[in-house]
């Protein structure tokens, strides 16, 4: 069992919990990921790891509430505990010193992207974040994103803060201004918009490290229900990834196989606001 | 000669409308009966079959003596998960097909004798006696909590050893957990027979990966003095085929696992979700298909089939589960080969297409090859495809701990005498070093191992 420790609520539906995990904590690296299940009845749902605390043995975790077991999740408060916890799971991303990299943030994007950028500014790069959301309210992490970013910009779709538009919008513009200066480019949001993003990249042919979110069950590479298409090859995400090249990834292919539950998705979520409504 | 007790079944046009168990076990008189059959052979046959030794007439004698508790004991003295064999051993090749009374008639139903005192156990009340033996303050290890591991930890710890086994499911059982469904192996059999092996004192850890959460070294570094690698054989095979990775098609793992280890079967009270259409084919005819087979009718399916490129001789599954699988209306096709899945154009599976074959020589494994008849050409509408045409050991741990020795195949290598790795004090046995995949097969390796576990730690701790 894992206690909450702490939890923060960073936008609508938005909360991010720290948890006492001393052996995850250990080992936890950017890119690595953890399998959680609130209760007996729960979904095992893969979340990133977004940050972590060595000395303390906790991890921090920011969850969106968008179906049943996230909106559980979500219900969660300090001192409960976690039934459980498994992870470090996947294969972290390689920190070394590159130049300059640009992270491009979708959306719940940041949660996967902060822990990368950090310790690539750690490791001596230059970093340039181009962070996105549907509206300022949104955006979450910003101060943390801003403190280990050398350039950073916004976009949000109503324009309420930073540009109106999408980040790829904002890589684009970048890209034809300075693609000579970008050694890197990080991008992680919907598969939209990894997707876009990988295409534009693609034109100047700067390495695009995209990290990939299709339904897991167990993350340990026994059940195959996480495979994606790489280069041609079918590739498990939870033990081959969930960072890949970005121009390799079947994007389509991925997107397709995230709607395989949407019917009963749509049935458990009823449930689960029936339950709160009642409960 | 009296004729062998038949095991009560549910009917098929029941049982395939719910999860619960299909076979109902023997009451007394009909074990009594049974256990009258026995000739108690003096060069004891069966016991050979046995891969674990049960000493089987001595058990069936107890029976007969009404003395269930002693025929426990005698079970369990070689077998600690008596109530598990009784269910899934393939006795048919092992103890009964060596059992005297087979070459005239029909042998000793042991297996259904040998769940009758298990379960005879499991309902009395009786606080499990457990001979406290003297701790001798040595940790031992063990990875992986299917049946290997399992009677690997009970032998280790029944010897005093301080045993802690890691497992990275969520819950302890392996296979027996995630794999074999409800209605062959209820859950809350495979629950008691984990709480004796607690009651010995085994500490069961659960949710930790090794290799990713602690490694094999780290082990070693907290003060295990010796290692036991259980981890079986759960990397799922694919078919390599065109529209393998369409929304519908599963890997038997992931159907199995999302029905059995997460209830899917009772969504939404349980939040995961299990698609079955109408139409639903299974690739493949072993235990794994006919388990997939059998639980997509119960899932709601119509039209279930099993396609396999050979013939029925060659099945691989117990002759068992093919008559239940049949009797509940799994239609087979045999002589079919897969060769592609069509989808819809909206991203689910529609047809599969598969093409007929016919029986050539023996190839290397000794079954007839089977060849493909050129141009027969066919499709069956499907919703769902279920690939259960094999697994291999999942390469996580021993891509974490390079200097541990594998096939090609990623099969653990160890000396065929000692169980021993290429790690010094890391032990291996059950699907995850190869060979023959079963339950009771598994229970043997963890056995020895455990045996040349304690030889080890005994040489080393002189
Ligand atoms: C490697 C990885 C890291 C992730 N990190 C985070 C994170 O840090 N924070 C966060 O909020 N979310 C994260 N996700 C997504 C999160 O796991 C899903 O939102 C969650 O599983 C949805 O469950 P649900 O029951 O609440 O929603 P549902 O109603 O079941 O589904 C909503 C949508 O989520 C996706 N989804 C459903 N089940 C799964 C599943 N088992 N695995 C993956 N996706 C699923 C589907 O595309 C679905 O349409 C991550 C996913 C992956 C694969
Ligand atoms: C659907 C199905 C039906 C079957 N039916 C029968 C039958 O009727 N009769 C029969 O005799 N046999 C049957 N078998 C085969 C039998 O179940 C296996 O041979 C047996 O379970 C192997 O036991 P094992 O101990 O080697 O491993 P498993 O039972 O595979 O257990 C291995 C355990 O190790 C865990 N693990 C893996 N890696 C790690 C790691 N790195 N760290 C921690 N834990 C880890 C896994 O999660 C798992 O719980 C069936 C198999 C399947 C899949
Ligand atoms: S353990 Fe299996 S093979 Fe051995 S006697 Fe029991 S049923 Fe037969
Ligand atoms: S071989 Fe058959 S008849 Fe003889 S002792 Fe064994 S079970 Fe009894
Ligand atoms: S989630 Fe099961 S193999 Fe990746």
């Amino acid at each position: 069992m894992s206690k909450i420790l702490n939890k923060e609520n960073l936008a609508p539906e938005i909360d991010l919990f720290t948890i006492d995990a001393p052996l995850i904590a250990a080992k936890a690296q950017p890119g690595h990921f953890v399998i959680a299940r609130a209760s007996e009845r729960g979904e095992r749902i893969p979340l990133t790891i977004v940050d972590y605390d060595r000395d303390a043995g906790n991890i921090d975790l920011v969850v969106q509430a968008v179906g049943s077991s996230t909106m559980e999740f979500c219900s969660l408060e300090v001192g409960d505990e976690l039934l459980d916890l498994l992870g470090p799971l996947g294969e972290p991303i390689e920190i070394k010193e590159i130049g300059t990299v640009v992270c491009v943030a979708g959306g719940l994007g940041v949660a996967p992207v902060y822990p990368k950028a950090k310790y690539l500014k750690k490791a001596g790069n230059k970093i340039i974040s181009i962070v996105g959301a549907q509206t300022e309210e949104m955006i979450i992490m910003k101060d943390k994103m801003e403190d280990i970013s050398d350039e950073i910009y916004f976009s949000t779709d109503d324009g309420s803060l930073g540009e109106k538009g999408f980040t790829t919008d904002i890589l684009t513009a970048l890209l034809e201004e300075r693609a000579d200066e970008i050694d890197e480019v990080v991008a992680v949001g919907p598969a939209v918009m990894m997707k876009a993003a990988s295409e534009v990249t693609a034109d100047y042919d700067l390495d695009t490290i995209v990290s990939l979110n299709p339904i897991m069950i167990d993350g340990t590479g026994m059940c195959g229900g996480c495979r994606v298409t790489v280069d041609g090859e079918t590739l498990f995400a939870c033990v081959d990834g969930p960072a890949f090249d970005g121009h390799a990834v079947d994007f389509d292919e991925l997107m397709m196989r995230q709607t395989h539950y949407q019917t009963q998705e749509e049935k458990a979520k009823h449930n689960c606001k029936i339950d709160k409504e009642v409960g | 000669m009296t004729e062998r007790q038949q095991m009560k079944k549910q009917k098929p046009e029941e049982r395939i409308n719910n999860f619960k168990e299909v076979a109902c076990g023997f009451n007394k008189e009909e074990a009594l009966a049974e256990a009258e059959r026995c000739l108690q052979c003096k060069n004891r046959p069966c016991v050979d079959g046995c891969p674990v030794e049960v000493p089987i007439p001595d058990f069936i004698d107890k029976i007969l003596e009404e003395d269930f508790d002693d025929a426990v004991d005698i079970i369990k003295g070689k077998n600690a998960l008596p109530a598990i064999c009784g269910r899934v051993c393939p006795q048919e090749e092992q103890c009964e097909i060596e059992c005297i009374l087979g070459k005239k008639g029909e042998p000793v139903a042991i297996g259904a004798l040998e769940r009758f005192v298990a379960d005879f156990d499991l309902d009395s009340d009786k606080e499990e006696e457990i001979n406290s033996v003297e701790a001798k303050g040595v940790k031992v290890a063990i990875v992986g909590s299917g049946p290997s591991g399992l009677t690997a930890a009970a032998d280790l710890a029944k010897l005093g050893y301080q045993v802690t086994l890691f497992e990275a499911l969520a819950e302890p059982g392996g296979v027996l957990r995630y794999g074999i469904p409800e209605f062959r192996l209820p859950k809350s059999i495979v629950d008691e027979e984990i709480d004796y092996i607690k009651q010995l004192g085994v500490e069961v850890k659960t949710n930790v990966l090794i290799g990713s959460t602690l490694t094999i070294d780290e082990l070693r570094e907290e003060g295990y003095e010796a290692i036991f690698v259980g981890t079986g054989a759960g990397l799922p095979y694919f078919l390599n085929l065109p529209g393998e990775n369409l929304n519908g098609v599963y890997s038997s793992n992931e159907f199995l696992t999302r029905a059995n280890l997460m209830k899917a079967y009772k969504f939404p009270e349980y939040k995961t979700p299990i698609v079955t259409g109408k139409n639903v084919a299974v690739v493949g005819a072993g235990n794994v298909a006919m388990d997939s087979a059998r639980t997509a009718l119960r899932l709601g399916a119509e039209e279930v089939s099993i396609v396999y490129r050979r013939s029925r001789n060659e099945m691989p599954a117990r002759e068992e589960e093919i008559e239940n699988a049949e009797e509940e209306g799994i239609d087979f096709k045999l002589l079919r080969n897969p060769v592609k899945i069509i989808g819809d154009g909206d991203g689910w599976v529609k047809e599969l297409e598969c093409v007929k074959m016919e029986l050539g020589e023996p190839d290397s494994s000794g079954r007839p090859r089977p060849i493909a008849i050129e141009g027969s050409n066919f499709t069956i509408p499907v919703d769902t495809v279920v690939i259960a045409i094999g697994q291999g050991p999942n390469p996580l741990l021993s891509k974490k701990t390079p200097e541990l020795e594998t096939t090609e195949w990623d099969n653990i290598i160890v000396d065929e005498e000692t169980y021993e790795t290429s790690i010094e004090g890391v032990f291996a046995g059950g699907d995850v070093i190869g060979g023959a995949a079963t339950v009771i097969a598994a229970m043997g390796d963890g056995r020895k191992a455990a045996d040349e576990i304690q030889a080890y730690l005994q040489g080393k701790n002189e």
